[in-house]
């Protein structure tokens, strides 16, 4: 029987749960870090042992960053500090917005974005990182906004046939693509829509909330917008509503099935002003046709009003040949569908509110 | 010369489990410059006080002699001999 492992980033501590009878029942321990928030977390199943990344927040002590060679029963910290911008930037790390692991072909290869918007590389398996500096000197940098939560790269998607291509996105500055393995950067929000600017449809500025993509299908992209959910079939340099179908087009996260291309997940919210699921009930939504239809899946989940929201990265597919799907709210309870969404059970509750959340089978 | 620096409890994992620090600074030292000796031996202790580019983190506090070093002269704050730092966490957080 294979090990599931679901890694629970919270306001307060990393928490960790272990399946071993392929997902129906779960064991929690934790919390690691306790009194940190960890806002990103890894399952890096590309090494042998599997290696778990987490980025955390400390209020007092600042960003840490941590690897575990053991499931999380120790986590290992270098000497040197593992992402730091150069003196030369003027800037520290606020905090880790994003930890995650690159192509299945390069194994070493992990890559980490920041608040403030810096991208860094790492080359042995996440101890350590580099500073991706053509991002750092966009001419667009100084025109980025904060968003609400921090002027941050939150979603990094490396395409799994070019090394030198991948794309970034961040809030109120949109999403940005790279085929020189960083040295230049276009903006690429083509028919993503900024409601809240004058020029609706800028070259940048958007307010992405979370883009994903399928490594069966790179050039596919989705995204979930500050209002507006979104596809681009060609490699980020456009992009169409697939909104059509969802009850509403606002929430954060976006999740991409590992190998059904065309398949993806997320978590809508009535509002920007309104957030709270459409109706106050619980629902993932799922569409099997790259957006062109969408299916509310609710089998499990809660039928009461529901209120807590689902943030950006706390939603997540597992690596399982029938892909386990899951999502932890800001009330601190996490749910999980052993069966690609059409049923759920709850995983756990009462834990503090749920920031990130990544699943495998190790 | 040598300073003694107070490690509060929740940093002493990061000081291998020590609740003080001898350090041996050089004459006419600074606070700044007792960090960076601090970091040599242990880094991990260094940058929860310091971020990358050397500031004092907002929410940690470093007495000397019993004065907090933002009402000195910050981390050029000059340390004597047998002084004592004494590194405070702010009373913050929900």
């Amino acid at each position: 029987m294979t090990t599931s492992l679901l890694a629970i980033g919270t306001g307060k501590g990393l928490f960790l749960a272990r399946s071993e009878d392929d997902r129906q029942t779960w064991e929690i321990n934790g919390p690691h870090f306790p009194m940190t928030g960890v806002y990103a977390v890894g399952i890096d199943t590309r090494r042998e042992p599997v290696r778990l990344l987490a980025g955390v927040d400390s209020s007092h002590f600042g960003p840490i960053v941590a690897t575990s060679d053991d499931l999380g029963a120790s986590w290992h910290e270098p000497d040197q500090r593992p992402i730091a911008f150069p003196e030369d930037s003027e800037t520290a790390v606020a905090r880790v917005w994003q930890i995650a692991p690159g192509p299945a072909d390069q194994p070493d290869v992990v890559y980490a974005g920041t608040e403030p918007q810096g991208l860094f590389r790492s080359s042995d398996g996440g101890v350590t990182y580099e500073f991706v500096r053509g991002l750092w000197d966009h001419p667009h940098r100084p025109e980025w906004g904060a968003g609400f939560g921090g002027p941050a790269i939150h979603s990094i998607v490396p395409f799994p046939d070019d090394p030198k291509r991948m794309l970034v996105a961040m809030s109120t500055g949109g999403v940005y693509r790279t085929a020189d393995a960083g040295e230049t950067w276009e903006a690429s929000n083509t028919g993503i829509r900024a409601y809240f600017l004058p020029n609706e449809y800028p070259e940048f500025g958007q307010c992405v909330h979370k883009i994903a993509a399928s490594p069966a299908r790179p050039e596919q992209l989705f995204a979930q917008n500050h209002h507006g959910v979104y596809r681009s079939d060609d490699g980020g340099a456009s992009w169409t509503s697939i909104a059509e179908g969802l009850p509403s087009d606002f929430g954060f996260p976006m999740v991409a099935h590992p190998h059904r291309p065309g398949v993806i997940y997320n978590f809508p919210l009535e509002a920007d002003g309104r957030r709270y699921p459409p109706d106050a009930r619980c629902r993932v939504f799922r569409s099997e046709d790259a957006g062109a239809t969408w299916q509310g899946l609710s089998d499990g989940l809660p039928t009461g009003p529901f209120y807590p929201s689902v943030l950006r990265d706390a939603m997540c597919v597992d690596n399982a040949e029938t892909v386990g799907v899951y999502f932890g709210t800001r009330g601190g309870e996490v749910y999980a569908s052993r069966d690609e969404g059409e049923n759920w059970q709850q995983v756990a509750s009462h834990l503090p509110e749920v920031l990130s959340i990544r699943a495998a089978v190790v | 010369m040598a300073v003694t620096i107070r490690i509060p409890g929740v940093l002493r994992a990061e000081a291998g489990g020590h609740s003080s620090l001898e350090c041996a600074a050089v004459e006419n030292s600074t606070l700044g410059a007792v960090l960076d000796e601090i970091g040599v031996t242990w880094p991990l202790l260094e940058r929860r006080i310091r971020d990358e580019q050397g500031e004092l983190r907002r929410y940690v506090n470093l007495y000397v002699d019993g004065e907090e070093c933002r009402r000195l002269e910050g981390l050029r704050t000059s340390v004597s001999d047998r002084a004592e730092i004494l590194v405070v966490p702010s009373v913050a957080g929900g």
